[in-house]
């Protein structure tokens, strides 16, 4: 299984390290020539999606990413990766994104909570959005507070945590990996 | 036989981090359980405390293969923001004009702060006095997102940095070498940057910070274990930090290139020697076009590794600041605070 991680900006290492700890093949994409290499799902990682949005739309990436997504493209987004995918963005999923909804970095904090069919998994929430709106086909996948923090449409899951912040625990990129297998 | 447990998760740790290294493009970080409790037991007396500080270096590492850029009004901060900064500093003048103006130099206004703070929806840093820990709490109070305890203020103490621990929100310190790295970092601070030369547009100084840090890391890495403790002492740091960097050949904190960069070939150079991103002070609005050349060194910074791209973005940037080269200034802001 080949993994494209989106490296743009943010922290794709970690989603990097985590993959390939996992025996995925994965691959980085910085430009629209990386993009050409095939690939059987795609990561966006955490960062500032002001940033992202800015690169993606500057380097040619925004209307091949946005094309294979709605093509069916499996897809992993934490935080901004989030966000990306919200309606405000590349709109391939149906769900609204409230960016910096726990504040500034005072805000930011650390939990364990359940994800559901997996259980409780450690969660890391650094200036992070939850989703505000969940649409139609939007499975919740876990809350904290009533907030909804993680969903899935049919290949496409969001966390608003980072779960490559905690790669003792691989649990949710396993979840991502058999969601790309199952399709 | 529980004495070693922590030693034991910290062997077991290095050597899952050395499995994967391999592989990898670039050196990163991560916070893992074993580390956490490293942090624990090496320095921290308060759990909490401890939890604030791997949340605020997993910030850092949000910030990674970006760039921050110095701003002085919220328009700048807009055209920032726009322009694919991944943070801004707020700041009441860059160091170009600090430089210039001369002076004793401090921190900026707290409503100015504020106001580029409702401006944009990226994180905003801002600069305090070295050793300034009442300037730091000011804005600890207006929940700044990460405070940089800044070598181009006037320093307030010329002996003492912040107690950095005691506060919940992040700092980022500069460094010209390894030993000042560790000794910001077991002070506390969640970020590492290059001193370099601020307000020049001559980026030698950074060069030679990021090129001393790169190469003292590789010969502490080469050190046998029994080594270390002279290093440590040697470095004037915490024996745990030295380890760390031993094991992990990189710093516990994410490290950015700073001071004196102007273009996009600057942040490219840069990002080469190992930067794991860049902050840009007076180069982009001291600069003929702001806009275009923000731009411009943004995506330098993500395709640091391919001379095409980067020669296009080099392209009509128009005017460069003027800069000032390092043998021609007075005042080295880098010798301040070691």
């Amino acid at each position: 299984m080949k993994i494209a991680i989106l490296a743009l900006q943010g922290a794709f290492a970690e989603h990097e390290e985590v993959l390939r700890a996992l025996g995925a093949e994965t691959f980085l994409i910085r430009n629209r020539a990386d993009w050409d290499i095939e690939k059987d799902a795609l990561v966006i990682p955490g960062g500032e999606s002001t940033a992202m949005t800015r690169i993606m739309r500057d380097l040619e990436l925004w209307e091949p990413i946005s094309e294979a997504l709605n093509q069916g493209l499996p897809v992993f987004g934490t935080c901004a990766g989030l966000i990306m995918l919200d309606d405000a963005h590349l709109s391939t999923m149906n769900i609204t994104a409230q960016r910096n909804a726990y504040g500034r970095q005072l805000g930011s904090f650390y939990t364990e909570d359940e994800f559901c069919g997996i259980g409780k998994v450690p969660m890391t929430f650094i200036r992070a959005p939850y989703i505000e709106r969940v649409g139609e086909g939007v499975e919740v996948l876990a809350t904290v507070d009533g907030k909804v923090v993680a969903a899935r449409q049919q290949h496409q899951l969001v966390c608003a945590f980072h779960p490559e912040l905690t790669p003792e625990d691989t649990r949710i990129h396993r979840y991502f990996l058999d969601m790309i297998q199952g399709k | 036989m529980l004495a070693f447990l922590p030693y034991i998760c910290r062997r077991f740790y290095a050597r899952k981090v050395a499995e994967t290294v391999a592989h990898d493009e670039r050196p990163h970080y991560k916070t893992t359980k074993s580390q956490q409790y490293f942090l624990h037991i090496s320095f921290s007396n308060f759990i909490k405390m401890e939890d604030r500080t791997a949340l605020n270096r997993q910030l850092a590492q949000m910030l990674k293969g970006g760039v921050i850029m110095d701003v002085t009004t919220p328009e700048q901060a807009r055209i920032a923001e726009a322009a694919g900064a991944c943070a801004v500093m707020a700041l009441e003048r860059i160091p170009a004009d600090i430089r210039a103006a001369g002076g004793v130099s401090r921190m900026s206004d707290p409503k100015m702060i504020k106001g580029i703070q409702e401006a944009v929806s990226i994180p905003v840093m801002a600069k305090c006095r070295i050793g300034h820990f009442a300037e730091a709490q000011i804005l600890e109070a207006i929940e700044i997102d990460y405070i940089d305890e800044s070598e181009v203020l006037s320093p307030a103490d010329d002996v003492y940095h912040i107690d950095k621990r005691q506060f919940k929100v992040p700092f980022v310190c500069g460094a010209k070498d390894l030993g000042e790295a560790l000794r910001r970092i077991s002070e506390g601070a969640t970020m590492i940057r290059t001193k370099g030369e601020p307000g020049t547009g001559d980026v030698v100084q950074a060069v030679r910070h990021m090129r001393m840090m790169q190469s003292e890391i590789r010969r502490i890495t080469s050190l046998n274990a029994d080594e270390l403790y002279e290093a440590a002492k040697q470095l004037r740091v915490p024996f745990e930090l030295v380890q760390y960097v031993h094991d992990n050949g990189r710093l516990p904190v994410v490290n950015f290139a700073a001071g004196g960069v102007a273009t996009p070939a600057d942040a490219a150079l840069m990002m080469q020697l190992g930067a794991e991103g860049v902050f840009v002070g007076s180069g982009i609005f001291k600069s003929g076009n702001p806009e275009k050349r923000a731009q411009a060194i943004v995506k330098a910074v993500t395709n640091y590794n391919n001379p095409k791209i980067l020669a296009e973005l080099s392209e009509d940037l128009g005017e460069a600041m003027v800069g000032i080269n390092e043998s021609e200034i007075q005042l080295l802001m880098a010798e301040r605070g070691k």
